[in-house]
């Protein structure tokens, strides 16, 4: 061991079922303490990726590291060196919340002299002091995924690998999680965390997008902000919406248009309409049309921006 | 190991003693069943309802039918006075069986000579009548021996299908043995199977489906302790129901056991050990509740037809003979039977007791091979 490790490390990382490909020939490097977000619209390969990184699925085609640890040559090494939250969450629903503890300790050989302070650990974190005898069926989602999370690291892996820990959570509950989360980062803990919630992958050191199993960006939040769009992107109140959007995908010099809510944010390459303008051409075309403002763009702005490009080339 | 087998372990009865209705479902459908085998499915006829002829009306013929009527087996309802009320009995339905004892009965019994007794049975319900006319031969074949030399039945096929007398003579009909005393112990052998393959197939099948067996997998447990914490649990469950059904049948129906109980918790271990690996083959087999259902239907039916229960084994056909080779249950009936009704020992019992401990090590063996921990 020279150089530093990266936690994590996939090359050409690719998953077939039958004759679909799941997971595309995906090139990740995650740093030691590093926190990733995995971000992609449904069925794009987010759980295939992280199942194959736990070693619970064989990948097709490619390699993987996690840990310094072959997935397929070291499998049980690896079991050792993770912590897994699967999209289920899944906890004992019938056992207690101090037994499901006491349970995943036992699996994953906690030593019985750590496990009292471990577990207590775990309850605090979760914010489940004086509650450790209730029956977990009994808990809301936000104390569960909590429990889970803290099922997940009684043995202290240096690799967290949660998908989608956060889905059906209230807020709140979303936003204690994201602090465990770095508090956890703080400590060195790698994660690489998946989610639907494009305000979350703000919290992220990086994020990795992904979609239909290609993984299509790779950056810091700053950064894909930055480097994605190649335009000016403004927004603008207009009605009908749907009549605006149809008009303005065919109008020169417009790039991409979708809607936010019931605003148009319109990205402009130049040689065409400006941002000035682009009010009167609508007008012109029977769409009532506010003032257009140049907008800083929001990560939902690129990824919309990416995927829709990648779908029209994949049209042409 | 010992921590993780321990925490499995702690984990299945902790889950079992908060499923409230566990109890009831492990512990009432057995008795119902036991119940319902020991009452109904009973080869014992009783009450036949038999008409009388007696032409003879002689001490001799008199004698023979309070034969009839003290084995408590045969109804007499209707005493005829002539042969053609006997053949509307049996056409109405009001007789299963007619008994028609012809004159010259006591003459020719005297005589030494045959003495003309007929039997007519209605054999639509051909079971019944099978039986009847099994009982029929019997206390005709003693009252015989008691008045040497020689009366002989002669069956007719009168006015309705008739079966002849020697097909009484079935392999399966065992008149030394009350048939309760030969069900209850293979009841134990069939409820215990059923319920121990479908516990262990749902138990691992549910988590499944619910994902903590993805957390389960995901962690470095060995295949070993799992497949250890899931049978453990379900092999005492088994045990406990031989003990359970074995008691009902010795207090309730007086089934006698003569033979040595450790023989039969060793017969009974070995035969749990095939029915848990069946279980598990099962559950690697399902990925969804509904599909471990509809396997464990599948493949319990067969195994319950092709064991030697109720179908006797010998009346196969050669190539189903042959699958009976591999079924647990039918090894075990043998040994329970045997220990229960015949006391014998190890000495004749073991090649059953190796088949089974062979077949447990294989479907065991199998199953823990099956069971990787991956997800493909
Ligand atoms: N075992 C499997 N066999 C066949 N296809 C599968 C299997 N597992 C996943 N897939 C398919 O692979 C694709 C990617 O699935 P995956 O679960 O990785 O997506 P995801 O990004 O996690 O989506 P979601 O956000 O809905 O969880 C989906 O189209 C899915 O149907
Ligand atoms: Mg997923």
């Amino acid at each position: 061991m020279s150089a530093p490790q990266p936690a994590v490390l996939a090359e050409g990382l690719t998953k077939i079922f039958g004759k679909f490909i799941a997971v595309d020939h995906l090139d990740l490097t995650i740093a030691t303490g590093e926190v990733v977000g995995f971000i992609g619209p449904n069925g794009a390969g987010k759980s295939t990726t992280i199942r194959m990184l736990c070693a619970l699925l064989t990948p097709s085609a490619g390699r993987a590291f996690v840990a310094g640890f072959d997935v397929v040559g070291a499998a049980e090494e690896v079991r050792e060196h993770i912590g897994y939250m699967s999209q289920k969450f899944s906890l004992y629903e019938d056992l207690t919340v101090w037994e499901n503890l006491r349970f995943f300790a036992g699996i994953y050989r906690v030593p019985r002299a750590l496990f009292p302070e471990r577990g207590r650990f775990a309850v605090t974190m979760a914010g489940l002091e004086g509650r450790e005898d209730a029956l977990v069926r009994t808990l809301a989602g936000g104390w569960k995924q909590r429990l889970a999370l803290g099922c997940a690291i009684l043995h202290r892996p240096p690799v967290l690998f949660l998908d989608e820990p956060t889905s059906g959570v209230e807020p709140e509950a979303r936003r204690r999680f994201w602090e465990l989360i770095h508090r956890l980062a703080a400590e060195r803990v790698t994660i690489l965390v998946s989610t639907h919630y494009m305000e979350e992958a703000e919290y992220c050191n990086r994020i990795a997008l992904i979609d239909r199993g290609r993984l299509v960006a790779l950056g810091s939040p700053g950064e894909l902000r930055r480097r994605n769009l190649g335009g000016t992107l403004v927004a603008l109140e207009c009605t009908p919406l749907g009549a605006a959007r149809a008009l303005l995908r065919e109008a020169p010099g417009v790039a991409e248009a979708a809607i936010f809510g019931d605003r148009m944010h319109v990205l402009l390459e130049g040689g065409g309409l400006d941002a000035a303008g682009l009010g009167d051409w609508l007008a012109a075309r029977g769409v009532t049309a506010g003032k257009a403002q140049v907008i800083a763009p929001s990560l939902e702005d690129v990824f919309v921006r990416l995927v829709a490009g990648r779908r029209a080339e994949a049209k042409a | 190991m010992f921590d993780r087998l321990q925490a499995m372990l702690m984990k299945e009865f902790l889950e079992l003693r908060r499923d409230r209705w566990a109890m009831f479902r492990l512990v009432v459908p057995l008795l119902i069943q036991t119940l319902a085998f020991g009452y109904a499915a009973t080869f014992t006829v009783r009450h036949v309802a038999t008409a009388l002829l007696d032409l003879d009306n002689s001490q001799a013929s008199r004698g023979l039918i309070s034969r009839f009527v003290a084995t408590g087996r045969f109804n007499i309802v209707d005493v005829a006075t002539r042969a053609s009320e006997i053949t509307r009995d049996l056409d109405s339905g009001r007789a299963t069986a007619a008994i028609v004892i012809h004159a010259g009965f006591a003459r020719d019994l005297a005589n030494g000579q045959t003495a003309p007794l007929q039997v007519n049975v209605d054999g639509t319900n051909s079971n019944t009548a099978l039986i009847a006319l099994g009982y029929i031969s019997q206390i005709v074949s003693l009252y015989e021996s008691e008045h040497l030399p020689t009366i002989r039945p002669v069956s007719t096929m009168d006015a309705v299908p008739a079966v002849e007398l020697s097909l009484a003579e079935r392999p399966w009909f065992n008149p030394g043995i009350e048939d309760t005393w030969f069900f209850i112990p293979g009841i134990i052998g069939t409820i215990t199977l059923i319920q121990v393959v479908s516990l262990t197939a749902f138990a691992i099948v549910r988590e499944r489906e619910v994902g903590t067996l993805e957390q389960i997998m995901v962690s470095p447990i060995r295949p070993v302790e799992f497949i250890l914490g899931k049978t453990v649990p379900f092999f005492l469950i088994g045990l406990g129901d031989v003990a359970l059904v074995t008691a009902f049948g010795v207090l309730w129906f007086h089934v006698p056991f003569v033979g040595n109980p450790l023989i039969m918790l060793l017969g009974a271990s070995l035969f749990l050990l095939a029915a848990l690996g069946l279980g598990l083959l099962l559950s690697t087999l399902s990925r969804t509740q509904q599909q471990a259902f509809a396997l464990n239907f599948f493949l319990v039916n067969p195994l319950f037809i092709l064991s030697g229960f109720a179908f006797p084994i010998a009346a196969m056909p050669a190539w189903l003979r042959w699958l009976t080779v591999i079924n647990p249950l039918r090894y075990f009936l043998v040994v329970i039977r045997a220990v229960f009704l015949k006391g014998v020992g190890i000495t004749v019992l073991w090649p059953d007791l190796s088949a089974m401990a062979l077949l447990a090590l294989a479907l065991l063996g199998l199953s823990v091979l099956r069971f990787r921990k991956s997800l493909d």
